[in-house]
């Protein structure tokens, strides 16, 4: 790929005591590509999405977002031009949604009027309704409403990059494929850059463009679902198998209804 | 015949503006010192378990030394400080009162609000922490946007617990020179003044109770974000604070301060010196539960103008002394010693409040007993109380060494309580004092001293080095000089040791000065 990655891990290891949570990792991350990380717990995918806006340092290797490396931007200024959705929301809980959605608008120093109208806006993008949610505190909010939200505040500062760390993991799977559909056309409309983590290949399957899949540590196979399917690996196989192994499970339990 | 109508819930009155003023002042400056010190201390060790651990600790051993020992052990470290700051820099301070009250109470305020600080701000979820770092807040931000107000409700518990606290002990800074709501109750316990007991037990957890409410206001409008809330209880606050000036605005010279230890004979005499001031045309104030130690140094320093003494407390506590001298060498030594720290001893009163060793008349005649010396035979199977410092005095290693004195068991107690436990047998002999009226009521005897052992303790005016060339103030007192002797002055401290209105100091005062001088 001749142009420049908007994220680029390069050679990257990060340890916490003796354990290595991210080995010798490369991987780049093109400008409007939706990658998703797949692994178990504790394969470090979590580890190299935070190495990412330097919530974690490492302890070798090169990150570059958007052709700088890293260490040459201030982390918290590095941090605001990079969405965030956190696990099952991370909204803090003595705010209002809408100031949940303003925070990082405010934190640059955005006048309150461009930031309500934002405010606004996110909503209309995240489909909440204005009046219903504006003002309430995260708790009266169900788990779907706060992820949209979670994704609203990730992209009130206009980033080019998000990250997002198991976001649709908690919901109920309505919900799930609701949010999972509307972030991928968000994705598109916007032309954002995603990096997702997820346990869950079929939801990898349907959502990204790529796929990287991690076991402690290393990064075993990166690609196109397509490009996958021809891994040698034994564990990216069967974690690819897995999917349609359901489906066909599914299909011997239940009653075909209708043609498919 | 009713409580209520008790005209000393009138006489508690008058003295509510002044008392209670000086009890709010005293409890929210060293509240606000308090928070001013523990606050920025508990979010700087948040996250530092081994400075916070000792942080905690430290405060925890400050919480385990009883209120009242913590203020009297401010007198003395702040008067060695002042000595220090006048020595080096040439600039001194009053080590009485306000400063020490403040600083041993902002101490005690302490523990609650390190600890529920501390705890508030590390029971929060570290995935918020971890989001507010995420959203792009700087450790600032963090600590300001997500994680004081998240720690809210733990903390202004907290600072509620602390300002209950503060405002009760303050009560226990009154015989370290503060005015406080404890005035009311050590003048009540001294005297036998119930009804000033309850009252400053009443008014002192009113306070608590008010101040614990407001404090809960602004946190709950801190919570919900209401201004209004907030506002309303700081100026509930804040009118407090207004409202408890407004009294001694007018009067920021109080006059001559008599100043009054802890006992009813005290008590009488300044409420008797104050009324003589007054009647000559001279402004004046009493400043009664001063602890013992500390009202020689308050007057020195001049924070009061002059007060009642005993030659022989003087002698052995000021001059340090041991030895012991005839009467009138003994007031000739002190006066000369005295006027050194220009300290004016103008005369004696006329009676002596000295230690004696007191037992039931007819315990005496069974035993056949007439002096210590003799009761020295009978005391390794007798029991002997004294009170809180009779024990640790010189006096007391005196008579042992004198009479070979050596008792089955010794105890301390509060002096009003030990004449009725000798009466009634629980001890055998008390040390008690010359002056007190109970020694007649019970039914006691004083032993005869043939060795001397005990030094003289006439009662003696003294004058602050300030009043050294006051005329108008000696021409004031000297009517009072040589009056009252001691039969005199035993009953007018049994008169005080009463429980009715006319137990109050200042009817007794009004009775002794018509016994004594007026008409």
């Amino acid at each position: 790929m001749p142009s420049r990655p908007m994220i680029g891990y390069a050679q990257i290891t990060k340890s916490f005591g003796a354990l290595k949570a991210v080995d010798e990792v490369s991987l780049d991350i093109a400008e409007g590509q939706f990658l998703a990380i797949v692994g178990g717990s504790g394969s470090g995918k979590t580890t190299l999405l935070r190495l990412a806006n330097r919530l974690i340092e490492a302890d070798s290797g090169t990150i570059t977002v958007e052709g700088e490396d890293v260490q040459n931007v201030d982390p918290v200024a590095l941090r605001r031009r990079i969405g965030y959705v956190f696990q099952s929301g991370g909204l803090f809980p003595h705010l209002s949604v809408a100031d949940n959605i303003g925070i990082t608008p405010k934190l640059l120093g955005r006048p309150a009027a461009d930031i309500s109208a934002r405010v606004d806006e996110l909503l209309e993008l995240v489909q909440l309704d204005r009046d219903a949610h504006r003002d309430r505190l995260p708790e009266a909010l169900s788990g779907g409403q706060r992820q949209r939200v979670g994704v609203a505040r990730a992209l009130a500062a206009r980033p080019r990059i998000v990250l997002m760390d198991e976001p649709f993991g908690a919901l109920d799977p309505l919900t799930r494929d609701a949010l999972g559909d509307d972030y991928r056309s968000l994705h598109r409309k916007l032309g954002l850059t995603t990096v997702m983590i997820t346990h869950d290949m079929t939801e990898a399957i349907l959502l990204a463009d790529r796929i990287a899949v991690m076991r402690s540590g290393q990064l075993l196979a990166q690609g196109t679902p397509a490009e996958l399917s021809n891994s040698r690996d034994a564990y990216v196989l069967e974690l690819l198998r897995t999917p349609r192994r359901q489906v066909e499970r599914l299909n011997a339990l239940l009653p075909q209804s209708g043609a498919a | 015949m009713s409580l209520l109508a008790d005209p000393r819930w009138g006489e508690a009155l008058t003295h509510l503006p002044d008392y209670l003023g000086n009890h709010v002042r005293v409890s929210l400056a060293a509240l606000a010192l308090g928070l001013a010190v523990s606050l920025p201390l508990a979010i700087l060790t948040r996250n530092r378990p081994a400075p916070r651990a000792i942080l905690l600790a430290l405060a925890s051993i400050v919480q385990t030394v009883p209120g009242l020992a913590l203020l009297a052990l401010f007198y003395p470290l702040l008067l060695l400080v002042a000595s220090v700051t006048l020595a080096w820099f040439g600039v001194s301070f009053s080590a009485f009162g306000f400063l020490p009250a403040v600083l041993a109470l902002a101490l005690y305020s302490m523990l609650p609000v390190l600890r529920n600080g501390i705890t508030g701000l590390n029971g929060i979820d570290p995935a918020l922490i971890e989001a507010a770092k995420g959203v792009g807040m700087t450790a600032r931000q963090s600590l300001v946007t997500v994680e004081l107000p998240l720690a809210l409700p733990v903390m202004m518990a907290g600072i509620r617990t602390a300002a209950v606290w503060v405002i009760g002990t303050a009560t226990l800074s009154t015989p370290i020179g503060q005015t406080s709501l404890g005035n009311y109750i050590f003048a009540g316990l001294q005297t036998q003044n119930w009804v000033f007991v309850l009252f400053g037990c009443f008014a002192s957890a009113l306070l608590a109770l008010a101040v614990d409410q407001l404090l809960g206001l602004i946190e709950s409008g801190l919570r919900r974000r209401s201004r209004l809330r907030t506002g309303l209880g700081a100026a509930g606050i804040a009118a407090l604070v207004a409202a408890t000036l407004v009294p001694t605005m007018g009067r920021s010279s109080q006059g001559y301060v008599v100043g009054a230890k802890t006992f009813a004979e005290q008590y009488v005499l300044s409420a008797l010196l104050r009324d003589r001031l007054q009647a000559a045309g001279l402004p004046a104030s009493a400043r009664s539960g001063l602890g013992s130690s500390v009202i020689f140094g308050a007057l020195k320093a001049g924070d009061i103008d002059l007060y009642i003494d005993y030659s022989g407390t003087l002698w052995a506590n000021q001059l340090h002394r041991t030895d012991i001298k005839p009467r009138t060498e003994l007031l000739a030594d002190l006066k000369a010693s005295l006027a050194k720290d220009n300290i004016t001893l103008l005369g004696e009163l006329g009676f002596e409040n000295a230690y004696t060793l007191v037992i039931p008349k007819k315990r005496a005649e069974a035993l056949g007993i007439r002096t210590i010396a003799d009761l020295a035979a009978h005391a390794s199977t007798l029991s002997i109380a004294g009170d809180y410092e009779f024990f640790s005095r010189p006096e007391w290693a005196a008579l042992q060494k004198a009479y070979g004195l050596s008792f089955k068991a010794q105890r301390q107690m509060q002096p009003d309580f030990m004449y009725a436990a000798v009466a009634s047998g629980e001890v055998d002999v008390i040390a008690g004092y010359t002056s007190d009226g109970l020694i007649a009521k019970y039914d006691l005897i004083s032993l005869d001293d043939p060795s001397h052992a005990i030094p003289p303790y006439d009662a003696i005016l003294l004058l602050a080095p300030k009043r050294a060339g006051d005329e108008k103030l000696k021409a004031t007192l000297q009517p009072l000089l040589g009056k009252i002797d001691i039969a005199t002055m035993r009953e007018a401290n049994l008169r005080a040791s009463g429980n009715d209105a006319n137990s109050s100091p200042d009817a007794v005062a009004k009775w002794l000065w018509e016994k004594v001088g007026g008409q």
